[in-house]
């Protein structure tokens, strides 16, 4: 069998194992989803009103708000999922059935691999659902063309895809569910110091580069131009510089971890 | 039985400034159980991880299956299959899922591995279980899924490591069958244990491993004849029975106060039937007859001349 039909059959078959995982044991992948969804309500119908007189121009109301915050909401519903993505690959990594793995004549990376497919799907699936609680509550895209909804489709799957990558790295140094859980945690808390919730000029002048550059900003603002229409600007290049870059160090930084002799 | 299905020549491993394995030499026959004993923390464990590839060795000329362990790992994880101490399967699924997870990663044929995987199943007596998530099953269940499991891709060197540590004793004997099975049908077995016991029932050969380095090698009869503390005990209640069996067993060492006798033996049915034609001839008979076996113990001490703690030698009543 040759290396790359022995690297996708292999790692079909570990996705496979991590669906069924998912499937057998729902309750974590929903737990995760409430965060951005209890983080939505909250900013809609508790702040709301405040929140939206912070847009600018003043008239603006809570619909606008809506719109606002929808984008932003997805890609921290991606970052939410990916913390469970650590906490799972940091418990795989504890059973005795990874050893196993090792020492079978199977393609190396298709543990990794298996999990972080298994993952991406879980984010596209975690995401579709917040925004129906987003549609549900009055979100609308406006005038998106077809092909406008395919990028914004495929940024979700990129920056899901570079997370997860990363998220796996991160699971892969961790010693137990705890320490993956922890050192997970700016996958959702960077979501907070961006553009998500309040526009980057209304945050202090010094603060402001840290927030309109870290990889969150540049994916919500060229989700908002794909989905609302506004400006995208360097936006777009940005996010997927940051997704590449993302992916590509996660990749690596996972896969040397992996090669590394186990205790 | 023609080739070496493990050849290892001054295997090392440390970690850190601790040395684990300072120059290991061991050769395994094919088709042969071969059993390396030692204490816990002796570095059991870590021979096996290196032979099975999961960690690397700092040094040594080592051979698995006739490949060689670094330049050529796929080769050996192909023909090998491990069971490790800790088991290794996924216990969020069931055991089938399990098996055909396996199957899988074999590259057998859907139906091909179906089929395996129930073969397996109902040999190792888990078709009621098959449906379960292996975390709920037994300690013993779980060794059994996991051998079942190592038995998927037909692997011609099998490494257990301690596979009845913490089993109970009708598993254990369970496991030994399944072992003796395995070599029947030409398979390499490569055990590690901590029981004397254990090797003396299984292998064919057996080493110790004492501070790194292998202490003795040899089969079971081998290494007990290098430790004293076998013998044979007799007890009487009649005082004129006792003097009678010490003028005719001249060897035994007496104890007048308990009306004992021990008589030196490594317990084997010849040397209890002299001690018993010796007693039949001066017409006594012993109330108790009881055969103490060198145990691991006795053996280890004796190997590594750490003589300072007294070995409890275990009894059998016969």
């Amino acid at each position: 069998m040759s290396n790359l039909a022995l690297a996708v059959r292999d790692s079909s078959t570990m996705l496979r194992r991590n669906l069924l995982h998912a499937r057998r044991y729902p309750s974590m992948t929903l737990n995760l989803l409430l965060t951005p969804i209890m983080l939505l309500l909250l900013f809609v119908y508790i702040f709301g009103d405040a929140m939206s007189a912070g847009l600018g121009d003043g008239g603006a109301d809570r619909s606008a708000y809506i719109a606002y915050i929808v984008p932003g909401l997805l890609l921290m519903t991606i970052g939410s999922t990916t913390i469970g993505t650590a906490v799972s690959v940091s418990n795989d990594m504890t059973e005795g059935i990874i050893a196993r793995f090792r020492t079978m004549a199977i393609h190396r990376g298709s543990v990794l691999i298996g999990h972080v497919i298994g993952s991406v799907l879980q984010s596209v699936a975690s995401v579709v659902l917040v925004g129906a609680v987003g549609v549900a509550i009055g979100f609308r895209s406006t005038d998106a063309t077809a092909l406008e909804w395919l990028a914004a489709f495929g940024l979700l799957v990129l920056f899901a895809l570079a997370l997860t990558w990363i998220a796996v790295g991160m699971g892969l140094i961790s010693p137990n569910a705890e320490a993956a859980s922890n050192n997970a945690m700016p996958l959702i808390l960077l979501p907070l110091l961006s553009s998500a919730f309040v526009p980057v000029e209304g945050m202090p002048g010094w603060f402001q580069p840290i927030a309109e550059y870290q990889p969150f900003t540049p994916a919500i603002e060229t989700l908002r131009g794909l989905l609302l229409g506004t400006e995208i600007g360097h936006n777009g290049w940005l996010a997927v510089a940051w997704c590449l870059g993302l992916a590509v160090l996660g990749y690596f930084w996972s896969a040397a971890r992996f090669d590394q002799d186990p205790k | 039985m023609t080739g070496l299905a493990i050849a290892a020549n001054g295997l090392r491993k440390s970690y850190g400034d601790k040395t684990v394995l300072d120059g290991v030499d061991l050769t395994v026959p094919e088709g042969t159980i071969f059993s390396l004993l030692g204490p816990n923390g002796a570095g059991k464990t870590t021979v096996v991880k290196i032979l099975s590839t999961l960690i690397t060795a700092d040094a040594g000329d080592l051979r698995v299956g006739g490949h060689d362990l670094t330049t050529d790992p796929r080769a050996v994880r192909a023909a090998i299959g491990v069971t490790g101490q800790f088991s290794a399967v996924d216990g969020l699924i069931t055991g089938e899922e399990n098996m055909l997870l396996m199957a899988d990663l074999h590259h057998l044929p859907k139906r091909e591995g179906r089929r395996v995987a129930a073969e397996l199943l109902e040999r190792f007596d888990l078709v009621e279980a098959a449906k379960k998530p292996a975390s709920t099953y037994s300690g013993g269940m779980k060794r059994r899924l996991d051998i079942a499991m190592t038995l998927v891709g037909d692997p011609r060197i099998i490494f257990l490591d301690e596979p009845t540590t913490g089993l109970d004793p009708r598993s254990r004997h369970n496991m030994w069958q399944i072992i003796r099975g395995l070599v029947a049908d030409g398979v390499t077995v490569f055990l590690t244990t901590q029981y004397l016991e254990e090797a003396d029932e299984l292998a064919h050969r057996i080493a110790v491993l004492h501070d790194g380095t292998i202490a003795a090698e040899g089969t079971a009869d081998e290494l007990k004849r290098i430790v004293p503390g076998g013998h044979v005990r007799l007890r009487f209640t009649d005082p004129a029975g006792y003097r009678s069996a010490a003028s005719a067993l001249r060897e035994a060492t007496r104890d007048d106060e308990s009306l004992t006798l021990q008589i030196p033996s490594d317990g084997s049915q010849r040397e209890l039937r002299a001690v018993l034609d010796l007693l039949d001839s001066a017409g006594v008979e012993a109330d108790e007859l009881t055969v103490h076996t060198p145990d691991l113990d006795d053996v280890f001490f004796a190997l590594t001349g750490g003589a300072a703690v007294p070995a409890q030698p275990k009894e059998a009543v016969r």
